[in-house]
């Protein structure tokens, strides 16, 4: 029987840890609403994300009520709208209609998040797929909770440079419709490079084509849990420090899936995929890179910061793996800058960089995450800091992703705030080097020798 | 069977578990375990309870011995015995 011991260390996990359950998110397949006549396509996708989605907001807070645990975000993901749209949008205006009525479904439906506004392009661009990455800016800047994600390479298929060098004008472009809002809109995109189909976190959730029509991922948290169960290990040997964090992220996982169980049973829905990722938020004391300076290091980003990652996210996985049925989904360590505060800090102090930041990403999910740039970096620069990510998750055969935001009208030392959970984030200085010559060559690296192992 | 945590935390007052259990009588359900403590004067109680013969949610209940506590200066909260095996047990 579970005794009182038990019940107060759940408890104040809840209570002085930060303890949620990061995201409830549905996937929901939009196939079925393909078609060529744009005005019936955009009614299908409202009626049957308001369908599919009607008790999604309201059993994730009854849920949360009964076991005392916060599930801070519920969410959708729909089938990648490059797809969706191909029949019917002939203009990128065609493609911000569709957007629109995604926001607007969302909304009604009272989300926080919707994603999938997205187009995978790893080997190449159909017509349609290039209209709706072209439609990305206006798109995001007329809508409010729609989020965008272009998927730019895999381990099987190399990196298509094309839509890499698109995406840099994407993403200024994207910044300037937004420069009222401090570039927001540059929040709600991320390029990735072998991106997955079940990712339930934002903004770079969608919901794949090999999926079945209607699923739920729950995404799971808890830095703040960790690193508080690290405080009493303080110069114990590394096998103690993993042994902890195994035990820790295994009892964080649990409460995920028992969420997931549920979610899947009330809803109606099959339960697809626990994600394993340590998700920060801008919480004081919620924070991965808390963890880190936890482990040993005076402050994020000194040397032994990559390691002590690594060996963060692997003993996560360990501990999480069998704590959950199925593991899917991005499963690693997030390190955002403007969504932890400790990472904030890191930056102002001058301990942590971009390029460090980059490396880290080698080893956690999932790559340049939430990093504010001066707003007259040039857009051939940014597809150079894409190239650079999708070639480390390419030959590294993970998922690695860039969001970063070009503050328009902001420099290096100037601040941003974006609010709630996307935190506010420090200008960080980027190397201006032209990498021009680079990206303007034509067409795409090729699929790196380890990727073929039939 | 249907079993709730029930655990009350708060400065140490006369009544705190008569009022909790009277609540609990009122609404047929049915207590199968109390541990007690008190941390440096804080009252520390935990219950599991059988909400089989009760026509209330837990959901329900929880809301209402929240706002019980409320009235007597403690924090109730009612959980479903579940997460705490899922987290605690293999």
């Amino acid at each position: 029987m579970i005794n009182i011991f038990e019940v107060n260390e759940t408890n104040q996990m809840v209570e002085q840890e930060n303890l949620d359950v990061r995201t409830i998110t549905m996937g929901i397949s939009l196939l079925d609403c393909m078609g060529t006549d744009l005005n019936e396509v955009c009614e299908k996708i409202y009626n049957k994300i308001i369908t599919k989605a009607e008790k999604l907001v309201e059993t994730g807070e009854e849920i949360s009520h009964e076991i005392g645990v916060p599930i801070v975000n519920k969410r959708i993901s729909v089938t990648p709208i490059g797809l969706v749209g191909s029949a019917c949008c002939k203009t990128t205006d065609d493609y911000v209609m569709i957007a629109k009525t995604l926001d607007k479904a969302a909304k009604k439906v009272g989300v926080n998040f919707l994603g999938g506004y997205s187009a995978l392009v790893s080997k190449g661009m159909t017509p349609s797929e290039e209209l709706l990455i072209r439609s990305i800016p206006k798109a995001l800047a007329e809508t409010d909770i729609v989020c965008s994600s272009v998927n730019v390479g895999s381990t099987k298929t190399g990196i298509n440079m094309d839509a890499v060098r698109l995406m840099g004008e994407i993403v200024k472009e994207t910044a300037e419709l937004t420069k009222e809002n401090d570039s927001i809109g540059c929040a709600k995109l991320v390029i990735f490079c072998n991106s997955v189909d079940d990712n339930p976190f934002m903004a770079g959730a969608y919901h794949g084509v090999t999926e079945a029509d209607c699923i739920i991922n729950v995404g799971v948290s808890g830095p703040g849990v960790v690193r508080h169960a690290l405080t009493k290990v303080r110069g114990e040997s590394f096998e103690v420090l993993c042994e902890t964090i195994k035990k820790t992220a295994f009892k964080i996982t649990r409460a995920g899936q028992y969420v997931a169980q549920e979610a899947s049973k009330r809803l109606n829905v099959p339960f697809g995929i626990i994600d394993l990722s340590l998700a920060p938020t801008p919480a004081i004391g919620d924070s991965v890179s808390d963890i880190l300076e936890e482990i040993g290091l005076e402050s994020t980003g000194a040397p032994g910061t990559t390691a002590a990652l690594a060996l963060l996210n692997d003993q996560v996985k360990k501990g999480g793996v069998m704590a959950g049925s199925y593991i899917g989904g991005l499963s690693g360590a997030f390190i955002p800058v403007s969504e932890d505060q400790g990472m904030i800090n890191a930056v102002e102090r001058g301990s942590l960089t971009i390029e460090k930041l980059e490396a880290m990403t080698c080893v956690c999910s999932v790559g340049l995450d939430m990093i504010a740039i001066p707003g007259d970096v040039k857009a051939t620069t940014i597809s150079g800091i894409i190239a650079d990510e999708a070639a480390i998750g390419m030959i590294n055969q993970k998922t690695t992703a860039v969001r970063v935001i070009p503050v328009i009208g902001k420099g290096v030392g100037e601040k941003v705030e974006f609010g709630g959970l996307l935190g506010y984030a420090p200008i960080m200085p980027v190397n201006n080097y032209s990498c021009d010559a680079f990206v303007n060559r034509t067409g795409r690296i090729p699929a790196p020798i380890h990727s073929f192992k039939n | 069977m249907k079993k709730a945590i029930i655990t009350v935390v708060g400065k140490d007052t006369v009544g705190i578990i008569a009022k909790v259990c009277t609540y609990l009588s009122e609404n047929s359900i049915n207590i199968l375990d109390i541990s007690q403590t008190i941390v440096q004067d804080y009252f520390n109680m935990m219950m599991i309870a059988d909400l089989s013969k009760s026509d209330k949610t837990i959901g329900a209940v929880a809301s209402e011995l929240e706002n019980l506590g409320k009235e007597i200066g403690v924090q109730v909260k009612v959980q479903t015995e579940d997460i705490f095996n899922a987290m605690h047990r293999i």
